[in-house]
């Protein structure tokens, strides 16, 4: 009976939530819808012995990738409403509303011609729970015997990910429009040290004036930084 | 006779996960706003993650919760490129929806 109440409570929440992600206007708002079919989700992790797997998807969820998705709105001040009502291809929305009855309806018809067992078949690596132990000791124990390759390549990704996203939001700018914040500071002092050069050109080497200041104007140009 | 009929099977989070990734799936076909877009993918493979842990009890093995560790982070890893490319995408037209997508070319 408790099952019942807490499936009924947080499905009823995943899928409220999920149609509104589809149905708001605003794109912030169908983030926060997004999280609440995420909490739901961890919550019927929960109801199925799934511990670590819900707090797991609460913290990197909720927690993570739905803060960055709203970062990205509002950073990009792209949390205006937009007009639903448009669509902008003839008869889209029924296609698309017909082809998501097939997909549900094709699964389910799948699940039930197999009396909702599928195939039935375990992958092998472990039992869920075995005598006194909870889910992440087994997860754990799976993840770092059996999948220990799988587990390691997982962090290269990461890896990939993030140069990737550093490479890819970089703004690339042309080098005149690049600001030096010491560019002034550092070119007061070029003409300091070239006055000096020059003064002491005067005092010994009188004939060869010309000569110094081209050789000042060329470290000139070396040194300023572009 | 009505508790045996209000027993919560695996059949109804199975039946749950395929109503969510249909409403995903919609939701990708019809919005164009590429961040809702991405969002509904999201919606998607969390309704695959609820399946792969309903089996997992079904079925008392350790091996369904494990690919779903490995979905969070593909789903991580996922998120961080994708939004890497729309921030680069929006940052050039604020307005861009889904038929925008060719200002990505060259």
């Amino acid at each position: 009976m408790v099952e019942l109440f807490v499936f009924a409570v947080a499905g009823a929440v995943c899928l409220g939530g999920a149609v509104g992600v589809v149905a708001s206007r605003n794109p912030v708002h169908a983030a926060l819808s997004l999280v609440a079919t995420l909490f739901g989700i961890a919550v019927l992790f929960v109801a199925q012995e799934a511990n670590f797997l819900a707090a797991v998807q609460v913290i990197v969820y909720a927690g993570a990738i739905v803060v960055l998705f709203l970062f990205v709105i509002m950073f990009l001040g792209v949390d205006k409403a937009e007009d639903l009502r448009v669509e902008p291809l003839g008869g889209q929305r029924i296609a698309a509303g017909v082809i998501g009855a097939g997909v549900v309806a094709l699964v389910i018809a799948a699940l039930a011609s197999t009396d909702w067992e599928a195939t039935g078949v375990t992958s092998g690596v472990g039992k869920l729970a075995k005598e006194g132990t909870y889910d992440i000791d087994n997860l754990s124990e799976a993840l770092f015997t059996r999948y220990l390759f799988a587990f390691e390549l997982t962090s290269v990704l990461l890896l990939i990910a993030v140069v990737g996203a550093v490479v890819m939001s970089r703004r690339v700018r042309k080098a005149d429009e690049i600001v030096d914040p010491g560019q002034e500071e550092r070119a007061e002092e070029i003409a300091e040290r070239i006055a000096r050069a020059e003064s002491r050109a005067h005092v010994f080497d009188e004939d060869g004036t010309p000569a110094a200041r081209e050789e000042s104007e060329a470290s000139e140009d070396q040194e300023v930084p572009v | 006779m009505l508790a045996e009929t209000l027993h919560v099977t695996p059949a109804w989070y199975l039946v749950l996960g395929s109503l969510l990734f249909g409403i995903g799936a919609v939701g990708l076909l019809v919005r164009r706003n590429p961040l809702v877009m991405f969002m509904c993918i999201e919606l998607m493979l969390n309704a695959v993650t609820l399946t792969f842990v309903t089996f997992s009890r079904m079925l008392d093995d350790i091996g369904g919760q494990t690919v779903v560790v490995f979905v969070l982070v593909v789903a991580a890893a996922e998120v961080v490129v994708g939004l890497g490319i729309i921030v680069a995408l929006l940052r050039k037209r604020p307005e861009a929806t889904a038929d925008d997508l060719a200002l990505l070319e060259g």
